[in-house]
C-alpha cells in the first residue's frame, strides 16, 4: 500500500508541508517494499488549479492515503470520490522520517495480528 | 498517462431506507421487477421536494449543471410514477454518486482522518494505530483546533459561493458575499450530532 505525504523538502529530515495543493514535494512511500520517492510538486507555484492537479498526480501513483496539514473543500470532495483516505496532521514540526516510522510501526502491528 | 479524474455527483447522505414495498397487491402482480431509483435521483427529490429548493439551487448543491439536474429529477419522477401505478417495489441504490465521508479524531497522535469506505467501520488511527478515536462531532465541538480542522462549508444556493462554516453561527443567517443571498449548509444532513462511542 502506498501513502503520499506532503513535504517541505526532499529529505527524510524535511518536515511535513502543511499545504496540500502547493506543497514543495510529495513523498510517495510504499509500506510493503519500503521504497521512498520524492516528487517535486509541479503545481507548487500554479496560479490556480494546484489542488486538482496535485490530486491527479498522487492518484496516478495509486496511493490509498495522503498525509498533509490541510485539504481544501474541493480537494476533499475529489479525494472522497476517489476513495483516497485523508489524514490531517497539524504538526508543522513533524519530520517525514517520523511519519514513515509511525506508518511502519502500524504495518508491523497489523501483520502480527 | 495519468487517469482522468471523474467528477461525480454529490449526495450528502445515504437515504434512511434501502427501498419501499407496496402492500395489498392484487394476485398475479406480486412478481414484478422492482424499480431501481439511483442515489442521485433520490437526492434530486430530496433537495427539490423535501428541502424545497428550486432546481437551480438543487443543482448547485449536487454539483451538477442545471440541465443535468433537470434530467436526473425527471427520471426520478418517472420511476416513482411507474412504481406507484404498477405497484412495484422501489429499491434505492447505485448511480454515479459519492457520499461525504465521516471524519474522526485520534486522541493519541492528534490527527484527523476520514473514512473513505463507508461500509467498513473505523477501529484504528491510520497513522499511529491507536484505538482511542472519536467520531468527529461537528456541531458540539467549539475548540479552536477542531474548528480549524473542520471542513464543513456553507454554500450559497444561488451562486455556489462557498465559505467555511463558523461554529455557532447558523448558515441560514450568513449572507453570501457575492450575491447577498442567504447561505445554506452544504450537505446539511451530514451535520447532525453524532454520539461518541
Ligand atoms: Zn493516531
Ligand atoms: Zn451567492
Amino acid at each position: 500500500m502506498k501513502v503520499a505525504i506532503t513535504s517541505t523538502g526532499d529529505s527524510l529530515e524535511s518536515t511535513i508541508d502543511q499545504r496540500f495543493g502547493r506543497c514543495a514535494y510529495f513523498v510517495i512511500y510504499d509500506i510493503e517494499s519500503k521504497a521512498i520517492e520524492f516528487i517535486p510538486n509541479p503545481n507548487k507555484d500554479a496560479e490556480e488549479g494546484a489542488g486538482p492537479a496535485s490530486v491527479q498526480l498522487v492518484a496516478s501513483r495509486n496511493v490509498s492515503k495522503i498525509v498533509s496539514g490541510e485539504f481544501g473543500m474541493k480537494i476533499k470532495s475529489l479525494l472522497d470520490s476517489l476513495k483516497i483516505q485523508m489524514i490531517v496532521l497539524k504538526e508543522p514540526e513533524k519530520k517525514i522520517r517520523e511519519i514513515i516510522e509511525m506508518l511502519n510501526h502500524l504495518n508491523l502491528n497489523n501483520s502480527k495480528a | 498517462m495519468t487517469p482522468r479524474i471523474k467528477i461525480i455527483r454529490k449526495v450528502s447522505d445515504p437515504p434512511v431506507v434501502k427501498g419501499f414495498n407496496p402492500y395489498g397487491l392484487e394476485l398475479g402482480n406480486q412478481k414484478l421487477e422492482p424499480i431501481n431509483l439511483f442515489y442521485e435521483e433520490y437526492e434530486a427529490i430530496r433537495l427539490s421536494d423535501y428541502d424545497m429548493l428550486n432546481h437551480y439551487q438543487a443543482s448547485v448543491m449536487m454539483g451538477v449543471s442545471r440541465p443535468t439536474f433537470t434530467r436526473i429529477y425527471a427520471s426520478a419522477l418517472q420511476k416513482i410514477a411507474k412504481a406507484f401505478v404498477e405497484g412495484r417495489q422501489i429499491s434505492i441504490e447505485g448511480g454515479k454518486v459519492y457520499f461525504d465521508s465521516d471524519w474522526y479524531h485520534c486522541k493519541k497522535c492528534g490527527c484527523y482522518f476520514n473514512n473513505p469506505e463507508k461500509e467498513n467501520s473505523v477501529i484504528n488511527c491510520p497513522l499511529c494505530g491507536n484505538q482511542q478515536i472519536d467520531k468527529f462531532d461537528y456541531e458540539n465541538n467549539k475548540t479552536d483546533t477542531i474548528n480549524k480542522a473542520c471542513y464543513d462549508m456553507c454554500i450559497c444556493p444561488e451562486c455556489g459561493f462557498e465559505q467555511e462554516h463558523q461554529f455557532g453561527q447558523p448558515c441560514s443567517t450568513q449572507i453570501c458575499q457575492k450575491c447577498n443571498s442567504f447561505m445554506k449548509r452544504k450537505g446539511s444532513k451530514n451535520c447532525r450530532n453524532f454520539k461518541n462511542q
